[in-house]
């Protein structure tokens, strides 16, 4: 029986070391393949699914595999920039507001309720209209409109740390506040805080397509998925339907990987689910 | 019965007051990003070409008429000193009033939006139902994987899969826009809407259906670990009584509540699915007010779609407070 339930979290642990490998196999030669991306050759366009061109190529005789490739290592690499930002806009607005007390707190939980309130697509769209589009109207607007749930994650749990034990004999002993947040209650928080970061990730990745999708963030020159499945949209009607179905499958596994990823560390830090 | 009345009088201002407040607030936000916006709107307006052949003075005149040299402050209070009048300023992408503009959007963003959040929610708490009653099983699988994988679907992409299969390859339905090209306003007859709106709703009821499914099959199960459904069980009802007796009441207010609360995510897919399926509903028109500088018109569909989703965390909390006792109280202290 033990060695069954060990047998479940290796599983667990071998899958998430192989979704860790594949996204960093596709980051790398998505990265590799930014130029072959951009070369467009007449002599191969609007060519089917083969064994030479496995994704197909469009209109222009640009290789859609490499096109493909290389979309999600730029989204891979907006998503990795933009959670890492946003959870610690999270980690900050959380420690604030359980530590400086009870007006910066619903200062805080209002500015959460009136940021969730205002539809997540439309505050990205404004945000980047704010910063006159492209890649850092993307970026920003990504990064402020994710923190949101983790903070509030972030804040319950440091307002349980507070009730806790070592931190009322800490502060008996006189120890700072600061000093209490970073000795004593980071190194706690740390799990949850990078499960929550990675859970950051699929969002991210989603909102980064949809908003290039539609027309706000990177430039149509860049090989971008949002790019990819909106041009897509001209040629469907004349069956070219590899130009869209690929790429977006190939996007679904990523975030379906990230997802993975968190969601199993989770249950691998959670000492609770050992005996699951 | 009159305290009660009292208090639930308060609890209803309170949250009145709060959704007023909100909504100030977002308006604020909005109107501080558009105007930091690098966008000037006598070059988007007029045109660099023209503005050349402008003398002088005209071009002052321009600039106080898009009050260019205000500070932002005071452009926020004339903007709202209108808006509370009902005078959203004029649209410059469709040169007709915002209101009328967001009028006729609305018209149609609602009959899409509307029946992609009953059908969403009807499926959504059905399928949650029989996962929850059905633990561990292999439908229960089935279903969660299915909320598993939608949630991780761009909805976009769902609609662009829905496109090709049924608009291009079986040609059963419409490639786009709410009414058919080429025929008078007049001629436009209900099925017609209808038939454009079909494939925009499956998609936005498809992809939206994820959060209820998982928060209902949660609870459900829940309910059927209580010390309450083992005693009925042990009683020797049925299960399928058991499910419709004590799992559908319990799990139904929360289900119900959580749906009012997610209008803000049926909106936000409806803007990709009205832009996949050039559905001319709100969603589109923020899009293009976005890309052609359009800010009164931004300012406006943000104001209202705000409005929208407050509305429902409003009806959202209200439910609440009305079916539970708890929170009633809990609001009071």
């Amino acid at each position: 029986m033990i060695s069954l339930i060990h047998g479940r979290r290796k599983l667990a642990l071998a899958l998430l070391i192989l979704s860790v490998i594949l996204i960093t196999v596709i980051l790398v030669s998505g990265y590799a393949s930014m130029n072959k991306a951009m070369e467009t050759d007449f002599s191969r366009k609007n060519q089917a699914p083969s064994l030479k061109y496995p994704f197909g190529t469009d209109w222009l005789g640009r290789d859609m595999f490499s096109r493909t490739l290389a979309g999600l290592s730029l989204s891979i690499r907006i998503g990795i920039v933009t959670a890492a930002f946003s959870s610690v806009v999270a980690l900050i607005l959380g420690a604030l507001s359980a530590i400086l007390g009870k007006a910066v707190d619903s200062f805080i939980t209002w500015l959460i309720d009136l940021i969730m309130g205002v539809p997540h697509i439309l505050l990205l769209i404004l945000i980047s209209f704010a910063c006159g589009k492209g890649f850092w109207g993307l970026v920003t607007g990504i990064i402020f409109t994710h923190w949101m749930s983790l903070a509030r994650v972030l804040r319950g749990e440091i307002m349980q740390l507070k009730q806790s034990g070592y931190v009322q004999v800490a502060q008996k002993l006189g120890v700072g506040r600061l000093q209490i947040l970073t000795r004593h209650m980071l190194p706690h928080l740390f799990p949850q805080f990078i499960v929550g970061l990675v859970l950051l990730f699929p969002h991210a990745i989603l909102h980064e397509a949809s908003i290039t999708f539609l027309g706000f963030g990177l430039p149509p020159e860049q090989p971008a998925i949002g790019i990819i499945l909106s041009e897509s949209m001209r040629y469907l009607v004349t069956g070219s339907w590899w130009l869209a179905v690929f790429p977006g499958i190939l996007l679904v596994m990523v975030v379906v990987m990230f997802d993975y990823i968190g969601n199993t560390l989770r249950m691998l830090l959670d000492p609770s689910t050992y005996h699951e | 019965m009159k305290t009660g009345m009292k208090k639930s009088i308060t609890f209803l201002a309170k949250n009145l007051i709060r959704l007023v407040l909100l909504l100030l607030c977002a308006s604020i936000l909005a109107f501080l990003l558009v105007s930091l916006s690098p966008v000037d709107p006598l070059q988007v307006n007029v045109g660099q070409a023209a503005l050349g052949s402008l003398s002088r003075e005209q071009i002052k005149k321009l600039e106080t008429y898009w009050g260019v040299n205000d500070p932002p402050v005071k452009r926020y209070l004339a903007w709202a000193k209108d808006f509370i009048r009902g005078d959203m300023g004029v649209s410059l992408l469709y040169r007709q009033d915002v209101s009328s503009v967001i009028g006729q959007k609305l018209a149609h963003s609602l009959l899409l939006m509307g029946s992609a959040w009953l059908i969403s929610g009807i499926v959504g708490f059905s399928l949650g139902i029989i996962a929850g009653a059905n633990r561990g099983s292999f439908i229960d699988r089935i279903i969660r994987g299915y909320a598993l994988l939608t949630a991780s679907t761009p909805a976009f992409w769902i609609a662009l899969l829905f496109l090709l299969i049924f608009a291009v390859w079986f040609r059963i339905f419409p490639i786009g826009l709410s009414v058919p090209i080429g025929v008078e306003e007049g001629f436009i007859t209900l099925t017609d809407r209808l038939r454009h709106a079909i494939l925009p709703a499956a998609v936005l009821s498809i992809t939206g259906i994820s959060n209820i499914v998982l928060h209902t099959r949660e609870k459900m199960i829940d309910v059927m670990e209580s010390e309450y459904v083992l005693f009925a069980l042990a009683r020797g009802e049925n299960k399928r009584s058991v499910v419709f007796r004590h799992g559908l009441r319990n799990v139904l207010i929360p289900a119900i509540t959580l749906q009012f609360a997610s209008i803000g995510e049926i909106f936000g897919g409806s803007v990709l699915v009205e832009q996949v399926f050039s559905y001319p509903g709100l969603g589109q028109a923020a899009v293009s007010a976005g890309l052609g500088g359009d800010i009164p018109l931004l300012m406006g569909i943000t104001v209202i779609s705000t409005a929208i989703v407050f509305t429902g965390n409003f009806t959202a909390n209200l439910l609440y407070g009305i079916i539970d006792p708890r929170i009633r109280r809990g609001a009071e202290k």
